[in-house]
C-alpha cells in the first residue's frame, strides 16, 4: 500500500531530513512512526501526501509513484488519504459540522449524502452533540477528534496521523488510540507518528523508529520498554 | 448528476458568504465600480441623444444657390442643365425671385413692408439636394457651385450641423479614452479586493489544498466573486444613469419648449444595457482572474 525505496529528502539549505529510507506498509497494516522531534517523522508523512517531494528514491502509494506526480493529479491522491495534522488545521470561521463537510464539498458530494456522512463521522469520534458550535470552543482533545472526523469522513483507505496525541493527557490519548484501533479493525491502513512512547502498549503493533533521518533496526518484536529508548 | 448540480451552488454560496463577510466594504466596492462605469456610460447616453438632436434639427442636406440679379432666362436655363447633369447632385429645384417674394410674404407676415418695396430685392435661386456624402465632398461641391457663372452665392444650409457633428466625434473619442481608463480602474479594484480575500482566506485555501481540493475548486469562488461584483457594479451604474436622466428630464422639457421642440432624453436601449452588464461582468472576471493567478500560487506554496 505504501512503499519507500531508498528515499532521501534534503531541504533547501542542505538539511537532510531523511537518509535512504526503505520500508513497506501492507494494506490494512497499522504502524507507529517514532522518534524525537526532528527525526524526520513529519517529513516522511508529507512525502506520502505529496506535500513534499523526495530528493531521490521512490515513494509508492497504491502503486503510484507519488514523487513524480503531476501537480494536477495531487488532489486526487489526497482524496484517498485521511490526514490528521499536527496543528489540526481546523477552520474557525465555520461550525464543527462544516469543518467535517469540507472534504465532501471538495469531492462534490450532494448535500443529503454528505450530511449523513458528516454525522456518522462526528458520531464515531463522539462530537455529534457539538456539531453546531465553533471548533474554537472545543477542548484540545475534542479538536483532535474533530480533526480525525474530518480525515475519515471521506472513508479513505489510508490514514496518516502526525502526532495525534501530541499535547493531550494520557486519558485523551488512550481514547484517540482506541478510535484508531477501530479503524484498524475495519481494514484501514494507518501510519501514526508519535514521540510519546507510552501509547505503544501493544507489542503486536509495528513500530518504525526514526533517528536523525534513518530507520533504526526493527524493534517491534522487542518489549515496548526498549523501543521507548529508540 | 447531483454532483454537477451542487457544485455551482457551493461556489455561489462561498462567493456570497465572502461578499457579506464585510458588507460595508463590499457595498463601497460595488458603489465605486458603479460610479466608475456610470461616468463613461452616462456620457455615452448624452452623446447618443445629442446625435439624435443634430439629425432631427439639420434635416436633409441642401445647398441654396443664389444667382446674380442680372442673370437672364438663358443663363438660368443653361445653369439648370448644367446642375441636373452634375454627378454629385440628387435633385434641383428652381425658385424664381417672384415665388421667393411670395413665400416671404406668407411666412413672415411682413406684407406691408414688402408692398412698400420699389422692386423685388430677392434673387432667383436653385435649391440643390446633393447626393449623400462626406462633409468634405459637400464642401467641395459648394465651392464648385460658387464658381459657376452668374452665381452670386452658394450657401450650405446646415453647415453648423456638420460642425456640431465634428464636435461630437471629438467627444466620442474622449468618452472612449475615459472608458478605457475607468475599465482599468475597475480591473484594479477587483484585483485588490480578491488579493485581500485570498490573504484572509489563506487558512481555508491551505487546508482545502491539503485535503485534496483541485486548483479549480479554490479558484472558482474567487472568479465568481469578481464576476458578481462586476455585475452588481454594472447594475449600480444603470441605476445612477436612470436616476440622472429622470432628474434631467424636467429642466430639459422646459428648455425644449422654449425652443419649440419636442426633444426628450432617450434612455439606454436594451442592447446597451446588456452590453454594459456583460462588459462589467467581464472586467470583474478579468480582474479576479489576474489576481487569482498572481496571488494563489503564493499562498499555496506556504
Amino acid at each position: 500500500m505504501i512503499s519507500f525505496q531508498q528515499v532521501c529528502k534534503r531541504y533547501p539549505g542542505g538539511y537532510e531530513a531523511l537518509k535512504s529510507i526503505s520500508f513497506n506498509l501492507e494494506k490494512g497494516e497499522m504502524a507507529f512512526l517514532t522518534g524525537h522531534s526532528g527525526a524526520g517523522k513529519s517529513t516522511l508523512l508529507k512525502l506520502i501526501a505529496a506535500i513534499e517531494r523526495p530528493t531521490s528514491g521512490i515513494v509508492l502509494v497504491n502503486n503510484q509513484n507519488v514523487g513524480v506526480l503531476k501537480s494536477a493529479a495531487i488532489p486526487y491522491l489526497r482524496r484517498h488519504l485521511g490526514i490528521i495534522f499536527q496543528d489540526h488545521k481546523l477552520l474557525f470561521d465555520r461550525t464543527v459540522f462544516d469543518n467535517v463537510l469540507l472534504p465532501l464539498q471538495i469531492c462534490g458530494f450532494d448535500s443529503r449524502e454528505s450530511g449523513k456522512r458528516v454525522r456518522a463521522a462526528l458520531d464515531k469520534v463522539g462530537l455529534l452533540k457539538q456539531e453546531k458550535i465553533n471548533p474554537i470552543a472545543l477542548s484540545g482533545g475534542e479538536q483532535q477528534r474533530l480533526c480525525i472526523a474530518r480525515a475519515i469522513v471521506n472513508r479513505p483507505s489510508i490514514l496518516l496521523a502526525d502526532e495525534p496525541t501530541g499535547n493531550l493527557d494520557a486519558e485523551y490519548a488512550q481514547e484517540i488510540m482506541k478510535i484508531f484501533d477501530s479503524f484498524h479493525q475495519v481494514g484501514v491502513t494507518l501510519l501514526i507518528s508519535t514521540h510519546d512512547t507510552s501509547v505503544l502498549h501493544d507489542p503486536k503493533i509495528r513500530v518504525i523508529a526514526l533517528k536523525h533521518g534513518e530507520i533504526q533496526p526493527p524493534q517491534y518484536d522487542l518489549p515496548p520498554a526498549s523501543s521507548g529508548q529508540a | 448528476m447531483m454532483r454537477t448540480l451542487t457544485q455551482p451552488l457551493i461556489i455561489l454560496w462561498t462567493a456570497l458568504r465572502r461578499i457579506f463577510a464585510s458588507p460595508l466594504a463590499g457595498l463601497l466596492n460595488i458603489l465605486v465600480i458603479g460610479i466608475a462605469l456610470s461616468l463613461p456610460a452616462g456620457m455615452y447616453v448624452l452623446l447618443q441623444n445629442a446625435q439624435g438632436l443634430v439629425a432631427q434639427l439639420s434635416g436633409p442636406q441642401q445647398i441654396s444657390l443664389f444667382l446674380a440679379l442680372d442673370a437672364s432666362q438663358e443663363d438660368i436655363a443653361q445653369l439648370r442643365t448644367q446642375l441636373s447633369r452634375h454627378p454629385a447632385i440628387a435633385s434641383v429645384k428652381f425658385v424664381s425671385r417672384n415665388d421667393a417674394l411670395e413665400e416671404l410674404k406668407q411666412s413672415s407676415g411682413l406684407d406691408d413692408v414688402i408692398a412698400g418695396l420699389e422692386s423685388n430685392p430677392l434673387p432667383d435661386a436653385f435649391v440643390i439636394v446633393p447626393k449623400p456624402g462626406s462633409a468634405k465632398s459637400l464642401d467641395e461641391l459648394r465651392t464648385a457651385l460658387q464658381n459657376m457663372p452668374k452665381v452670386e452665392q452658394a450657401q450650405h444650409d446646415s453647415a453648423w450641423a456638420y460642425k456640431l457633428d465634428a464636435l461630437l466625434s471629438f467627444a466620442r473619442v474622449a468618452v472612449f479614452i475615459l472608458s478605457g481608463l475607468l475599465s482599468l480602474a475597475l480591473i484594479a479594484i477587483t484585483f485588490n479586493t480578491i488579493r485581500l480575500q485570498i490573504l484572509t482566506q489563506r487558512d481555508e485555501i491551505q487546508v482545502a489544498k491539503l485535503i485534496g481540493a483541485s486548483n479549480g475548486f479554490i479558484r472558482r469562488p474567487f472568479l465568481f466573486f469578481g464576476a458578481l461584483q462586476g455585475l452588481l457594479g454594472g447594475i449600480t451604474a444603470l441605476l445612477i444613469i436612470s436616476t440622472s436622466l429622470l432628474l434631467l428630464q424636467p429642466p430639459l422639457a422646459t428648455l425644449s419648449r422654449l425652443y419649440a421642440s419636442n426633444f426628450s432624453l432617450q434612455p439606454l436601449s436594451l442592447g446597451d444595457v446588456l452590453s454594459l452588464l456583460l462588459f462589467s461582468v467581464y472586467l470583474g472576471l478579468l480582474g479576479a482572474w489576474l489576481s487569482v493567478s498572481r496571488h494563489l500560487s503564493h499562498v499555496e506554496s506556504h
